[in-house]
């Protein structure tokens, strides 16, 4: 029985995999991966929800977009380097394709009074959706007295100093995550 | 073609400091599109994002409509490429070692680390997305309040994308 959690993984068409990502791309608003999730593990099962949280960990821990390279890193699985290509791509097509058609009516109607008081309106409740996140993000911080100041510190840089964010970032993962390299190490002695 | 290429460095050397994704670069794609490259100014970044928030799909798409506006069809594609490859092939590549360094002490460390970093860049996102919306007293009131209803409530969020493009449009906000 438990060799059968380790077989191979089950066979799955390129086609397949272009439109389940694609399902996944077009679910979701400001952000598809808690679709990705349900559609990967309870819709396709095409994997179980170990394994999902296995391969989302090295996607989550690298930069860059989440749920891209997710996309990458399930489609190389069940289809190789055709697989890497064609997920992605069924993730970002059908999502583009909608964009670009919003941003030719913005080339056209951008201008008009109308449309540039509804954008002020959406922005305004984008903001406040991004303050939402940031809070919630905030929250789930263990350890808050160690780690909030450096939320602070990121904000002053590069919210009101604007700095450059490629040198905050380093500086900064050099010195949270040193703080929280020390506090781990703490952590095993005790 | 110079724009181009200009467009597909700049974002590809972005992708490596995306730590937490597309939302918490949207300070830095502020800074380079509109303070130093002068691609465009703030009120258009503001509707970008605004249009991106109001579509389906992942938040990597305001990186689609940045290079649209700065240079078309071919902006958008090379942005959205830009921003993707990169980090496609190096988790492409560094899948199989992963299970090797999982787990390291490093490798919590900084994930550990990493993740109130990213609060202070969307926090500063924020800021920032409001501000070039140019928003006045009400406007901003308006930020609070669908702050505070998305953070207490677990209603979808369009119903803020909505209520924000009405009270706009009736000149509200």
């Amino acid at each position: 029985m438990l060799q059968e959690q380790t077989k191979a993984p089950p066979a799955i068409s390129l086609a397949a995999l272009f439109f389940g990502f694609s399902k996944i791309g077009l679910s979701g608003f400001g952000g598809v991966l808690p679709f990705a999730r349900h559609y990967l593990v309870d819709t396709s099962r095409w994997m179980t929800a170990e394994e999902f949280n296995a391969q989302l960990g090295l996607c989550q821990f690298l930069p860059g977009p989440n749920v891209v390279n997710l996309a990458v890193v399930v489609g190389r699985r069940y289809g190789g380097l055709a697989g890497a290509l064609v997920a992605p791509l069924g993730l970002l097509a059908g999502p583009v394709a909608i964009v670009l058609l919003l941003a030719m009516l913005y080339d056209r109607f951008g201008a008009l009074p109308e449309a540039q008081r509804m954008l002020r309106g959406i922005a305004a409740a984008g903001a406040g959706l991004l303050f939402a996140m940031a809070v919630r993000m905030a929250l789930a911080v263990r350890n808050k007295r160690a780690f909030l100041p450096f939320t602070v510190l990121v904000f002053v840089a590069i919210g009101l100093l604007r700095w450059s964010l490629p040198a905050v970032m380093l500086a900064g993962i050099a010195a949270s995550g040193g703080v929280a390299w020390w506090l781990l190490r703490e952590g095993e002695r005790r | 073609m110079s724009t181009l290429i200009d467009l597909f460095a700049e974002f590809a050397l972005l992708s490596f400091v995306a730590f937490g994704g597309a939302t918490a670069l949207l300070p830095e794609l502020y800074r380079v599109v509109v303070d130093n490259r002068q691609w465009m100014d703030a009120t258009t970044f503001a509707h970008l994002y605004a249009i991106a928030q109001a579509a389906p799909g992942p938040n990597v798409l305001v990186v689609t409509l940045i290079g649209w506006q700065v240079a078309g069809l071919a902006g958008a594609l090379t942005a959205t490429v830009a921003m993707c490859l990169p980090m496609s092939v190096v988790v492409y590549l560094l899948f199989s070692r992963w299970e090797r360094f999982k787990g390291a002490r490093w490798q919590r460390a900084v994930q550990l680390g990493v993740a109130p970093l990213a609060v202070g860049l969307i926090f500063s996102g924020a800021a920032l997305v409001g501000q070039s919306a140019g928003l006045g007293v009400a406007g901003w009131g308006f930020v609070l309040a669908v702050a505070a209803f998305s953070t207490k409530t677990k209603f979808h969020p369009l119903w803020c994308i909505a209520a924000g493009a009405l009270l706009g449009l009736a000149g509200v906000v």
